[in-house]
């Protein structure tokens, strides 16, 4: 078998048996060797046993979407093979221990037996770490270094029974290199690339952003924000807070951010329902908050590990009454950093809520990328020192926007209710007054629109189908065009999701056919597409497996359409 | 000019019933924030919502009022960020022990220097009359026809089991009474309880002014609150319940004290940036596997 210019390769087991160190040293290894590539992982919702898998590719150029194909399957569990069944094709080489897999079709490397001759069957995934690297003709050495580094922590004796576990695997891997050929060109210019997870990209935004202060109630996939900032605190002057439930959390950011602080939420759809008053709360007083919703399949618990874009209408309406939201959705790594960092503008310039959608796929998904492009100065903060005479919902602005002072700042007193108020922001039920707030706050629904961010086409500007998408669906699609390779199909992607663009009609009316493209089960983007354009679309690719599409099977339905 | 610094020139038009007796507790206040000399920029009132919650409409001073039950998450984070400002949350025994009892426990287990005032009346008033967590059992209202059938919360034991440092238990007929209690509460170094016995005259028939002169009595003049299980016990007292400074105790490390942020640099966070070249060196980290 032959595999030129890239390579699929996916490793399953049960949750507990390594897959995730095997996975890190050969990701940390192709890097390395300067391969480009990508990894995401599937699971279920338990902490040991089940069965769950990783993918990884590595390639000549850059990757960053998953492939349904699997060209080298490591199953370290007899539960593996039926777990991947449909992905598992004449071309597949399956490599591991046939006596543990009971697959009659795969190459048999006893990874545990060659470790045991080491010492023990504890270091069977550093065999495979070894064989795999030989299939993909890593200089070996330079592995040998790498798994040094890895177990340097560990004492020098497991170090050193790790670097002879991996000199075996290798020399296995090496025996069986005439019939399994991998031929991938490295590319130097990875050296300069980072490499990191959806999670970090929006972590590194939000510090970008100012951000000084992150509460939550862990979820997964939310969870993976909360760590990443937890790790960043070491660094930056951060406070980080595991609140005691998701209402806590979103009123403890709220009021973080009246007192001066810029604070994130992150959390996944339920939590986020949780949180729904509290988001009307920031509409009301006029206190930014930002919260990243990492999306999962619900409705309630749902799939708690797995992946959907199932949450925009809930994004669009959380909370009562009238106010202005902002929704972000990031397709790619540089654009989660961008939009996170965005997200904190936004809110602090609207003083109003923004959130971040991104998914379980985003969030988990990793691949090798150019460093993002960071700005020289640190975020503005746009907060004012208080005159003595400070009212904090000043009227007469067009925008609607009033200076926002913060407590202890000035000579003034910054006064915040909830309840309908006046200028200084004591409760009032005067009318003129209640429809003067009421406008005030509508104003900045119209005045956010300056600083939209408007959807970019992807493909030749002449066009016949055009493919809408926000979100992590951005690089499936693109992936598939690429597969396809027919230019009259454009793709347009919405990072800035809500309120919705200007100027979408027109890109709708340049298309012979318009094609929704989204990871839920009815069209929730695809409604908003049609409520705000008042043009129907033609078709809606949907899926709520609770997976994210492959390039093939959004190549296949994509070519099915004209 | 007014003559206390946090009351205003006119009169505010005070939502409240005449006779009620959240107009005691508020003197009290007023005059406990005067005499320690807190500096009317450096105060921040929060509150959720109820009758007792709308206090901070009523103190001239920075004030965030929120949502039912949510004061003390808003609280905490205001001192977390801000440790430089004075922070007391107040409200009714519904907005604190009801829908925002979570927050009640875990501002407990966190221990913020904030203060926390909670008016108990033992009845919803903002909402005419219903049960409240603190009322009575057998206590009839237009919901609980046949009389509440659940027990009352105790809140100071409650506060005391969670080792809360500061727990005291005022009556708002005492209005010097409360202002002593409040002014020791404010110099506590940590989380503060204070729980105010308070007629609701418009809706609680039954605790009334009268109820609560005679179902409380004052500690002892020789009562000492340094022992938590002594003062356990004290607070399991009902009819008469004991009035006066339950439980004070300094040991426990106070949570923003404990905040990373504040190890070496004092500055409360809105007079602080990133350092974009530290942003940089991170992210270049990731080149490295």
């Amino acid at each position: 078998m032959t595999f030129r210019n890239e390579v699929s390769i996916v490793l399953s087991g049960e949750a507990g048996q390594g897959i995730q160190s095997i996975e890190s040293m050969l990701i940390a290894f192709a890097k390395r060797a300067s391969y480009h590539a990508f990894a995401t992982k599937e699971y279920m919702s338990r902490v040991r046993g089940g069965c769950n898998s990783t993918e990884i590719r590595i390639a000549h150029g850059r990757v960053a979407t998953r492939v349904g194909r699997i060209d080298i399957l490591v199953p370290l569990t007899r539960e593996s093979i039926p777990h991947l069944r449909e992905r598992i094709g004449d071309a597949t080489v399956v490599i591991g221990e046939k006596a543990v897999v009971g697959y009659e079709r795969m190459i048999d490397v006893p990874f545990a037996a060659i470790a045991s001759e080491v010492g023990s069957a504890v270091y069977s995934n550093t065999v495979a770490v070894g064989s795999l690297c030989a299939l993909l003709k890593i200089d070996r050495e330079g592995c040998v270094d790498g798994v040094r580094g890895f177990f340097a922590k560990k004492g020098a004796e497991i170090q050193e029974k790790n670097v002879q576990a991996f000199r075996r695997g290798y020399e296995r891997g090496v025996d069986l290199l005439p019939g399994v050929a991998i031929d991938i060109a490295p590319d130097p210019s990875v050296a300069g690339e980072i490499m990191l997870t959806g999670a970090d990209a929006i972590a590194l935004g939000a510090v970008a952003g100012g951000c000084n202060f992150v509460c939550a109630y862990p979820m997964s996939p939310g969870t993976t924000v909360l760590t990443a900032m937890a790790e960043l605190s070491r660094r930056f002057d951060l406070v980080v807070e595991q609140v005691e439930d998701e209402i806590g959390v979103a009123n403890m950011a709220i009021g973080a951010w009246y007192a001066g602080a810029r604070a994130l939420v992150t959390t996944s759809g339920g939590g986020f329902a949780l949180m729904s008053e509290a988001v009307s709360l920031s509409g009301a007083v006029e206190t930014p908050l930002v919260v990243h919703v990492a999306q999962r399949p619900g409705p309630a618990t749902g799939l708690p590990t797995r992946t959907e874009q199932g949450d925009l209408n809930l994004a669009i309406h959380a909370g009562h009454g009238d106010f202005l939201r902002v929704v972000l959705a990031p397709g790619d790594l540089e654009e989660g950093y961008q939009l996170a960092r965005t997200a904190f503008d936004i809110a602090d310039r609207y003083q109003s809520p923004v959130f971040i959608l991104s998914d379980q796929y985003y969030v988990d998904s990793y691949y090798t990328t150019p460093p993002f492009e960071i700005a020289d100065g640190p975020a503005v903060n746009h907060v004012v020192r208080t005159p003595a005479d400070y009212r904090r919902y000043r009227l007469g602005s067009p925008d609607g926007l009033s200076p926002r002072g913060i407590p202890g700042m000035g000579d003034g007193i910054v006064c915040v209710d909830s309840d309908e108020h006046d200028e200084g922001g004591y409760i009032s039920e005067d009318r003129a007054m209640r429809e003067a707030m009421v406008a005030k706050r509508l104003a900045k629904i119209a005045a956010v629109r300056r600083d939209i961010i408007p959807p970019r086409l992807h493909g030749a500007s002449r066009y016949g189908i055009l493919l809408m998408g926000w979100g992590s669906i951005k690089m499936p699609v693109l992936g598939a065009l690429a597969a396809l390779g027919r230019p009259e199909i454009a793709y347009l992607h919405f990072p800035w999701v809500y309120p919705f663009p200007p100027g979408v009609s027109g890109y709708m009316e340049a298309a012979s056919l318009c094609v929704a493209i989204e990871g839920n089960a009815t069209g929730q983007f695809a409604d908003l597409v049609e409520f705000e354009t008042g043009k129907r679309l033609d078709h809606r690719i949907l899926k709520c497996d609770g997976s994210q599409f492959t390039v093939e099977e959004l190549a296949e339905k994509i070519s099915a359409l004209a | 000019m007014a003559e206390n610094r946090f009351d205003f020139d006119g009169k505010p038009d005070i939502a409240w019933c005449p006779g009620c007796g959240d107009f005691s507790i508020r003197q009290a206040l007023l005059s406990a924030l005067e005499e320690l000399g807190i500096e009317r920029g450096k105060l921040v009132m929060v509150s959720g919502i109820g009758q007792a919650a709308k206090m901070p409409q009523y103190v001239n001073s920075s004030f965030f009022n929120g949502l039912h039950g949510r004061a003390l998450p808003v609280a905490i984070a205001v001192k977390a960020v801000a440790p430089d400002l004075t922070v007391i949350a107040e409200g009714g025994d519904g907005d604190m022990y009801g829908e925002g009892g979570n927050h009640f426990l875990h501002a407990a287990r966190r221990n913020p220097n904030v203060k926390l005032f909670v008016h108990d009346n033992m009845v919803y008033g903002l909402t005419k009359g219903q049960a409240a967590p603190t009322s009575r059992e057998g206590m009839r209202t237009p919901v609980q026809v046949d009389g509440v059938i659940s027990a009352p919360l105790n809140p100071v034991a409650l506060a005391i089991a969670m080792n809360v440092g500061f727990v005291a238990r005022a009556f708002s007929g005492d209005v010097e009474g409360t202002k002593a209690i409040m002014k020791r509460a404010i110099l506590h170094e940590g989380f503060a309880l204070v729980d105010i016995f308070q007629p609701c005259v418009s809706f609680n028939r039954q605790n009334t002014f009268q109820w609560f002169k005679a179902n409380t009595r004052a500690l002892e003049p020789e009562y000492r609150a340094d022992d938590r299980a002594a003062a356990f016990s004290r607070a399991l007292e009902e009819e008469p319940f004991p009035l006066g400074l339950l439980y004070e105790s300094g040991g426990r490390p106070v949570f923003e004290d404990r905040l990373s942020v504040y190890r070496e640099d004092k500055r409360p966070l809105r007079e602080r940036r990133h350092d974009m070249s530290m942003l940089r060196a991170v992210m270049l980290e990731r080149r490295i596997p």
